[in-house]
């Protein structure tokens, strides 16, 4: 069980800020098709991944790290702090 | 080295003081003040600052302890707020205290630096005509690279 967070416009075109899911995926970049393959709404917030950042387990990846032992996925567009 | 995540105001001029005292042995003290910047034609109602509690509070202790391993620092103070702010009203600050002014100096434009793209901040303008996310520009990212030589 992975906890997903969902950050700025990720999180108000997906509805929620937080969801749990039952995943076997690998990588990231895995668990990005199988939340596209839901429903159109997640086929179209990942449809441009160059506009999206993740962290695993609150620390910023790539889309080809590993999941193994993850507890939380979080994606969110490039930060605007400052 | 202070970490304050808030919602609540705060004052500049009393942080900077209060900072001061607190920098014992410092020559020099550096502090940038962000402000929340109005639209044109002063059409910003008021912009709200969203983040990552947890994964916030992480990177911005990360960020400090690289600039305290980097520069020989007295002191460090990054104050970031969340939630929402009115045009004019100031949104975050850093302060670095050192024995000289060109290690604070090059704390503060590091923390800065760093505080833009790396830290899990996302700001949202709400105007009359609506409400747009804040795009991240590209010289914020280009500006990080002049610290990873």
């Amino acid at each position: 069980m992975v906890d997903l967070r969902y950050f700025a416009w990720l999180r108000e075109r997906i509805g929620t800020s937080h969801e749990q899911m039952n995943t076997d995926a690998e990588t990231v970049a895995d668990l990005v098709e199988e939340l596209k393959a839901r429903d159109d709404v997640y086929a179209q917030v990942f449809s441009d991944p160059a506009g999206i950042r993740v962290a695993v387990d609150q620390e910023l990846v790539e889309f080809d790290a590993p999941l193994k032992n993850t507890r939380e996925v979080a994606f969110f567009p490039p930060m605007t702090g400052g | 080295m202070r970490i304050r995540v808030q919602a609540a105001p705060f004052d500049p001029g009393a942080e900077l003081t209060a900072f001061s005292r607190t920098a014992k042995g410092a020559g020099a003290i550096i502090s940038f003040t962000g402000i929340t910047r109005d639209l044109p034609g002063a059409s910003l109602r008021h912009m709200l600052v969203e983040h990552y509690p947890g994964m916030t509070e992480k990177t911005l202790n990360r960020i400090a302890t690289l600039a305290l391993k980097r520069w020989s620092l007295k002191r460090v103070l990054i104050l970031h707020r969340y939630g929402r702010m009115a045009p004019g009203d100031p949104i975050m600050m850093v302060a670095t205290a050192a024995k000289h002014r060109a290690e604070a100096f090059q704390a503060a434009g590091f923390l800065m630096d760093y505080m833009k793209s790396r830290a899990p901040f996302w700001k949202k303008e709400v105007s009359e005509a609506g409400e747009t996310w804040v795009k991240a520009r590209e010289e914020d990212e280009t500006a990080l690279n002049r610290w990873q030589a």
